[in-house]
């Protein structure tokens, strides 16, 4: 008796259940886990639902540092996301992989694509299809200390504005003891944080060269360009000495405990530097050459559609991508996250242009390049290696390049899909 | 054991199930080995499946160019000749095997002195005892931290303040090429240190009083006693540990991912051991079947190095 009420429990149960399925959609989002993040995106998700009240969508989330391995794992297994996240430089490995599918043309037109983002978008782009559209992106600026610049007897609001100034400013604020220790830095060196994107897109340029050549698969630094952006780069160090590599472990570290005077990063780090109670500090544009000239390192994260994704879901996900990428959307992540938002109508809006903040960041946008990275681990390692060699075992700047080119060219040879 | 036996066959099939009589049939040893083999399954099936079918899947992995994403396709020993021209890996090898020479003989005579000592010592025993194992206690990875501030240039570095102060030259630790080993092994020393006096210290307690006795009575020197009686009466405890301790140095891997999260494997791998480079390689470049040549490497490794020490501590006769 008891077994038959159970059973037909069971029989309603899941008739209701496959009834809802009938009615609604239920399609799965995947990014991994960072507060604001998750935060933002329940956010969207929640305006997505109210607009669409037959779509249902599943945000799940990993640790960052698994990431990639559970899309790419879910996949071997037939059930990985319908809308996934993903670093424009793991595209190649996820479009050659089959875990991406093209962007469908009846709903992202690319002359559309084109005209309304900025043109880094292009990173998604592999043969004649869009595999994915960002929400926001994510650009490099100068961050300063202007009590430090204080203190230094500098103008709190006239930051550095070309490299020679950005040098001079720094040796002004650097401080040594008497055993010749650094116990202030002007600006922070860290390969390993942000400084390998600044000297491969933005030194190596500004000292006339480019980094890649061939869509980034071959290496074009083991050039005059290339030798004269590391040594300016090794001198700040090693002539100059207004930043040591690891002073205070981190870049980023130095210059919250309020013992550096200037440090490049990016917008992620806003978040994580609003916090800091001790001074006040600023944002500029990097630093122009001599003649004028910028560059920026932008890089982001779009949202692809996954492979298996087809019938009803395929056309869920398309809607929720055209949402997520939307100007709404955009202004959402953007009070959310403090990423720029990826539209220029959304990006360049005159408030944000105005915000001292945002201003500088959003400026780099327009002329930012974005390394297409093949390993980005590795490409990273090789640059940390690069000024190493000659920051600890003394090699001549034009040895360490070539010996980086190479290495580096091998790199990209083996990790090509 | 019988009776319980019969129980549970009897009320798990009732009514005279040719079961019973099957089992009345068999001799009392095949119950008992049936019994026996019947507990020892499970735990076999699961190192079966979570172990060695992995191990061996690894050797099949190494002759493949898998990258996770597309369908594993046969490529010889391209990995392997890869690998070793690959002047990374020399380094890395070099590295860990530093970590295993020089780091297992350091740390057993260290705690065979401490637990020599130790083991006389009667005032606050347990106290002292404690405080030589409380680093085995805890996290790598937390100690590790700690330890990587300790370690930084001013003017932050604890170590480096007090070098300050006595007038000692600042030292980059960590930073430099020819220090950060040493750096990273002597936290990796410090940590194991505590479980080894406690091994070594039961060693030392289970030599019977009585020898030590007769050989006062003879006239033999504490050094003497050292030598004839504490060291040949430890060996047991001795090969136990010496294999233990070289296991755990060619298997380094918490303290060095942890001191040098930023530059894994410290300035340009200086501090890299073959477990980190496995790692980077499995799971920042997804190059599976590289990073299974690389495992291989490492167990045939590991596997040589521990018959060899069994071979050459092994009880001669």
């Amino acid at each position: 008796m008891r077994k038959a009420t159970l059973f037909a429990g069971l029989v309603a149960g899941f008739s209701t259940f496959a009834f809802n399925a009938a009615q609604a959609v239920e399609i799965e989002y995947w990014q991994y886990v960072f507060d604001t993040r998750v935060k933002a995106m329940d956010q969207l998700i929640a305006e997505f639902q109210k607009a669409n009240p037959d779509i249902t969508v599943k945000q799940v989330t990993f640790p960052y540092a698994d990431y990639q391995t559970r899309v790419i794992a879910a996949n071997m297994s037939g059930n990985g996301p319908d809308v996934m996240q993903l670093f424009y430089g793991w595209l190649d490995k996820f479009a050659a992989g089959g875990i991406l599918q093209p962007l469908p043309t009846d709903a992202f037109p690319h002359d559309k694509i084109e005209s309304e983002f900025f043109p880094i978008v292009t990173a998604m782009k592999r043969g004649d299809d869009y595999y994915g559209l960002p929400t926001a992106v994510r650009s490099l600026a100068l961050f300063y200390n202007k009590k430090l610049f204080t203190e230094a007897g500098l103008d709190p609001n006239n930051p550095p504005k070309t490299l020679d100034e950005y040098v001079a400013a720094a040796e002004k604020i650097a401080k040594h003891d008497a055993a010749g220790n650094l116990t202030v830095a002007g600006s922070t060196l860290d390969m390993g944080g942000q400084d390998h994107q600044w000297w491969r897109e933005v030194l190596i340029r500004q000292f006339g060269g480019v980094p890649y050549t061939d869509n980034d698969q071959k290496v074009a630094y083991d050039s005059e360009a290339g030798i004269m952006a590391l040594k300016f780069y090794t001198s700040l160090q090693l002539e100059k000495k207004i930043g040591q590599a690891g002073f205070m472990d981190e870049g980023q570290a130095a210059f919250r405990g309020g013992k550096a005077g200037m440090t490049i990063d990016g917008t992620f780090r806003l978040g994580s530097f609003r916090t800091i109670k001790d001074f006040e500090w600023g944002v500029t544009e990097l630093p122009a050459n001599a003649e004028g000239v910028r560059s920026n390192y932008a890089s982001y994260f779009a949202n692809g559609i996954g492979a298996k994704t087809t019938g009803e879901e395929l056309e869920a996900s398309k809607k929720f991508l055209a949402y997520i990428s939307s100007p709404a959307a955009m202004d959402i992540w953007l009070k959310t996250v403090g990423e720029l938002p990826a539209r220029r109508s959304a990006a360049l809006t005159e408030a944000n242009l105005k915000d001292p903040i945002y201003g500088p960041f959003l400026k780099g946008l327009e002329y930012a390049h974005t390394t297409l990275f093949l390993d980005e681990a590795a490409q990273r390692q090789n640059a940390i290696d690069m000024a190493n060699r000659v920051l600890l075992e003394g090699q001549s700047v034009e040895d360490s390049i070539k010996q980086a080119a190479e290495a580096e060219q091998e790199i990209i040879d083996s990790a090509k899909p | 054991m019988a009776s319980i036996e019969q129980q549970g066959t009897a009320s798990g099939r009732p009514g005279g199930s040719p079961g019973i009589s099957f089992g009345d049939r068999l001799s009392m040893r095949t119950k008992r080995l049936l019994w026996v083999w019947g507990f020892l399954f499970l735990p076999i099936l699961f190192y079966a499946v979570i172990r060695f079918y992995p191990t061996a899947q690894a050797f099949w992995l190494s002759f493949t160019n898998w990258d996770l994403l597309r369908p594993a396709k046969f490529i010889g020993i391209a990995n392997y000749t890869k690998l070793f021209k690959d002047p990374q890996f020399w380094k890395v090898f070099r590295n860990t095997f530093t970590y295993l020479i020089i780091g297992t003989p350091i740390s057993l005579v260290l705690s065979f002195t401490i637990a020599f000592f130790l083991d006389r010592v009667r005032f606050m025993h347990g106290f002292i005892r404690a405080l030589y194992f409380l680093p085995y206690l805890t996290t790598a990875a937390a100690m590790a931290w700690v330890w990587r501030w300790f370690y930084q240039p001013p003017p932050i570095g604890i170590i480096n303040d007090v070098f300050g102060m006595l007038g000692i030259p600042q030292q980059p630790f960590i930073r430099s090429v020819d220090q950060a080993l040493y750096s990273i092994m002597v936290t990796a020393i410090w940590a194991g240190l505590g479980f080894q006096i406690i091994i070594f210290m039961a060693g030392l307690r289970a030599i019977p009083t009585t020898f030590y006795e007769a050989a006062r009575i003879d006239g033999l020197g504490e050094w003497a006693i050292l030598r004839k009686i504490t060291l040949p009466l430890l060996k047991p405890t001795t090969v136990f540990l010496v294999v233990f301790s070289s296991i755990g140095f060619l298997r380094i891997f918490d303290q060095v991912y942890n001191m040098t999260t930023n530059d894994p494997g410290g300035p340009l791998g200086s501090t890299k051991p073959l477990v980190l480079m496995i790692y980077q390689t499995a799971f920042n470049s997804y190059a599976m079947g590289y990073a299974a040549a690389q495992t291989v490497v490492l167990f045939s490794i590991l596997l040589v190095v521990s018959l060899l020490q069994l071979f050459i501590l092994r009880e001669k006769k």
